[in-house]
């Protein structure tokens, strides 16, 4: 197999790579700031169940949390495994990238001073216009190199759905390699994902000077 | 009829008593100054005044209209404190402000979504707030991009943007260098020109003096002497101002 064919036939994985990471972030943002707030709340039970839950997200790889999303069901309950591994692979990406989200929002949120919400209080803002108006948009400024680092880690991390053989571009590339015992096509992935995260890297940047536009 | 009347107000945090049986009123148009040393609970009274604080009991009242009553020896406020909070405003010591908005936007934003205040009216008032504080050319500038004393001024403005009756300041200058405090204490001084209604704790011993009607004198949770300036700082009989006083004269 010459090294085109090999390109053109990974390529065909690489929309299913973009969806598992679209997908992720489209999910695991707002869940990771729910995540975010449950695990602040003042009710002891509520924060430290979330807490737990974290621990556990954060304290476990990945690759068996994609195993235990998509083939738990079989194993437990004896539902057959579904065909279009695409929905447990995005459940799994973003109940796991939900709970470091949730770190960082909240790092983010404990870090604002309390003279933003007094401020806000005073005049007579709501709770939620405090939020939204005032204490979100500086968190967002604040977590944005740490959000960078986990979404360049999203991309890298896609590959990981080989391991319930899901058809995007790695596991593509992985059974080529095995089938023409080439090394070629890990250099390719290698290429692709090194192109991906720097679109991001270059999006990101741009989406920081946007925000760099007052000081803390 | 009193913008503001506290009647026995008591307030501890974690068991020490930081206000003890505090009553004080403030009438319409008047300046009242709040002094004496750290940790005699000034600010802690201000922060009670404007509801940053909840109090442990006593009566807050703006315009004879109970924010909060007693019920079986407990302290009950009232379900709609936004209602209060619309007539006053509060001046923090580190100004509080917006980064993420511009000077303007600071300023017409809780008007507008809080009050719900037509934009274009609200600007208008913003603005010609500004000129009068000679920062309109500032309108578009963010908060970081502003001198401290600018900064307190622009503070000042937006707590004036929501119109209230009844203006508190808590250490206005103390976060600022000499030469910085003399622009804002200005501007308080206009505003005691107009007949705002203020409340202001302070360490300016000569400010207050100037620019009070009645001055109050705090130690230790509670108010030794009040009275008009040219007796608290002229002829104090009380050994306690005596002794707080000293440290300025010297």
């Amino acid at each position: 197999m010459d090294l085109m064919t090999m390109v053109l036939k990974m390529s065909e994985g690489l929309g299913k790579t973009c969806a598992i990471f679209f997908l992720t972030l489209l999910f695991s943002l707002p869940l990771g700031m729910i995540v975010a707030l449950l695990r602040r709340s003042k009710n002891k039970i509520v924060s430290n169940v979330t807490r737990f839950f974290i621990s556990v997200l954060r304290g476990t790889p990945l690759m068996l949390q994609l195993i235990a999303v998509t083939y738990g069901p079989y194993y437990l309950f004896g539902l057959t495994v579904s065909r279009n591994k695409l929905i447990p692979v995005v459940i799994a990406f973003a109940i796991n990238y939900a709970a470091y989200f949730a770190e960082i929002y909240r790092s983010g949120i404990d870090s604002m001073p309390v003279g933003q919400y007094e401020a806000a209080e005073v005049l007579g803002y709501s709770k939620v216009q405090t939020f939204m108006k005032i204490i979100l948009p500086q968190v967002i400024r604040r977590i944005l190199p740490s959000m960078t680092n986990e979404i360049v880690t999203l991309v890298k991390d896609t590959s990981m759905a080989f391991t319930v053989s899901y058809q995007e571009m790695f596991t593509i590339g992985k059974q080529i390699a095995n089938s023409q015992t080439s090394f070629m096509p890990f250099i390719v992935a290698g290429v692709f994902y090194y192109v991906f995260n720097a679109i991001v890297g270059f999006a990101m940047g741009k989406v920081e000077d946007k925000m760099n536009y007052y000081e803390m | 009829m009193s913008i503001l009347s506290m009647q026995n107000i008591e307030k501890s945090f974690d068991n020490i008593e930081v206000l003890k049986d505090i009553s004080f009123s403030v009438e319409e148009g008047e300046v009242v100054s709040i002094i004496g040393p750290s940790g005699s609970g000034k600010s802690t009274l201000l922060r009670c005044a404007t509801f940053l604080e909840t109090i442990d009991s006593g009566l807050i009242a703006y315009n004879d209209e109970p924010v909060t009553t007693m019920v079986d020896g407990k302290c009950v406020y009232a379900k709609d404190l936004n209602n209060f909070r619309k007539r006053f405003g509060l001046v923090f010591q580190n100004f509080n402000l917006f980064p993420h908005y511009s000077v303007l936007k600071n300023m017409m934003d809780a008007p507008v979504s809080v009050l719900g205040r037509d934009k274009a009216e609200v600007e208008e008032e913003c603005m010609a707030l500004l000129k009068k504080m000679g920062l309109e050319d500032r309108a578009d500038a963010y908060p970081c991009q502003l001198s401290g004393g600018q900064q307190q001024r622009v503070s000042i403005v937006r707590a004036l943007a929501m119109k209230p009756e009844i203006l508190f300041f808590d250490e206005p200058t103390s976060a600022l260098d000499p030469e910085l405090t003399g622009e804002v204490l200005k501007v308080i001084k206009e505003l005691a020109d107009e007949n705002m209604t203020m409340v202001i704790v302070t360490h300016e011993m000569a400010f207050a003096r100037a620019v009070s009607d009645r001055v109050i004198f705090m130690a230790d949770g509670v108010i030794v002497e009040q009275g008009a300036p040219e007796d608290v700082f002229g002829d104090t009989q009380n050994e306690r101002t005596k002794q707080f006083l000293a440290n300025y004269n010297r």
